[in-house]
């Protein structure tokens, strides 16, 4: 099957001044979408031909792995994001969090201080379990939970392109402005 | 003893338009400052300290990640901005560009097994041009792992880097590493790579 990139659900604009048009004309426009052109172009006479995208991400070694995990990772990256975000969970998922981390505010030190010692390029992640329980978990380049059998709830990429045009070395303060912009309301839906 | 921060031995903007100024200083004074720092705070203490940077190398395999990180991050920066400078020669001569010719069958067959190692390196990493006895063979290694750590796939001495973590090249570049990679070849300083070919 061909894979396309999918429309992002708000304008290019929309998270300014926290990530900016610029970094997503790139990390959109430029780095997404040649995962996606690169999948297209290595899974034809493979055994991933007709395979879903979770199941290339689940089974797919290599390049194809590659490709596959990182349309995934940042089909959900992107869309975790609003320009009129709810800031903080609430409900069941609250309850979960506040369960697993202790508060709100402990979750955000833990899951900021993963995403900024992920050495070289990668991702952190919320996660769930089989059994619903929450955890941190960080992996690298293409690296993505699904494969682990772990439900992904919202993740930061920690790829230098994802802020380095915004931040240059600062990750901390790109992680603290990724906050600003992430969607709960979206991390609710996927719990 | 401590690890320091090199000087480099030209002007930030002496590179250009190869590297941009604000690139280089970041790069050096930002990210090789960091891991000269946090590789003196991760052996501060232990009884690796006092070690040369290659002896930590050597035996990476039995110290902490974060001596493996920085001490990386400190030794192929180091090497990073020797073996680049303004105006160098086009090619190597001598007998760098006989085993380059012994090793690769030309000069132009080198620059591709480099050119390619540096782009297919998924990821955070370096492409380099390695010394084994006589001969030279090109690799990659992830992050900062490098040619003279016990746990790399192909050892030996490095004699030639690439970064090519996107903090090299993103603010120039963007998402075009390939332009990158092949502008590089414009500032190596091939003196410099023969010199520590002689060893
Ligand atoms: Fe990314
Ligand atoms: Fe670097």
């Amino acid at each position: 099957m061909s894979f396309e990139l999918p429309a992002l659900p708000y304008a290019k604009n929309a998270l300014e001044p926290y990530i900016s048009e610029k970094t997503l004309d790139f990390h959109y426009g430029k780095h997404h979408n040649a995962y996606v052109t690169n999948l297209n172009n290595l899974v034809p006479g493979t055994e991933f031909e007709n395979a879903d995208l979770e199941t290339i991400v689940k089974k797919a070694e290599g390049g194809i792995f590659n490709n596959g995990a990182q349309v995934w990772n940042h089909t959900f990256y992107f869309f975790q994001f609003s320009a009129t975000p709810v800031t903080e969970p609430t409900g069941a998922l609250k309850a979960a969090i506040d369960a697993s981390f202790g508060s709100f505010d402990a979750f955000k030190e833990a899951f900021s201080k993963a995403a900024a010692t992920l050495f070289g390029s990668g991702w952190a992640w919320l996660v769930k379990d089989a059994a619903g329980k929450l955890s941190i978990v960080q992996t690298s380049n293409a690296a993505c939970p699904l494969r682990d059998g772990l439900t992904p709830l919202m993740t930061c990429d920690v790829w230098e392109h994802a802020y380095y045009l915004d931040k240059q070395n600062l990750r901390p303060k790109y992680i603290e402005d990724f906050f600003k912009v992430l969607d709960w309301k979206v991390v609710e839906s996927r719990f | 003893m401590s690890f320091e921060l090199p000087k480099l031995q030209y002007a930030y903007d002496a590179l250009e338009p190869v590297i941009d100024a604000r690139t280089m200083e970041i790069h050096h004074t930002k990210h090789h400052g960091a891991y000269t720092t946090n590789l003196n705070a991760a052996i501060q203490g232990t009884e690796l300290e006092g070690q040369s940077i290659e002896e930590l190398m050597a035996g990476i395999s039995k110290a902490s990640v974060a001596v493996r990180n920085n001490g990386g991050g400190y030794y192929n920066h180091c090497l990073f901005w020797e073996v680049m400078t303004p105006g160098g020669a086009k090619a190597p001569k001598g007998e760098l560009e006989k085993a380059i010719n012994d090793s690769f069958g030309s000069f132009d067959k080198f620059k591709e097994a480099f050119t390619k190692a540096a782009a297919t390196r998924f990821g955070s990493g370096w492409a380099w041009l390695v010394k084994q006895g006589d001969s030279l063979v090109v690799s990659s290694t992830p992050n900062q792992d490098n040619p003279l750590m016990d746990v790399a796939e192909v050892q030996g001495t490095p004699i030639l880097g690439l970064d090519v973590w996107e903090h090299a090249y993103y603010l120039n570049y963007q998402n075009r590493r390939p332009d990158y990679i092949s502008s590089f070849y414009d500032v190596i300083n091939w003196d410099e790579v023969a010199k520590r070919f002689k060893g």
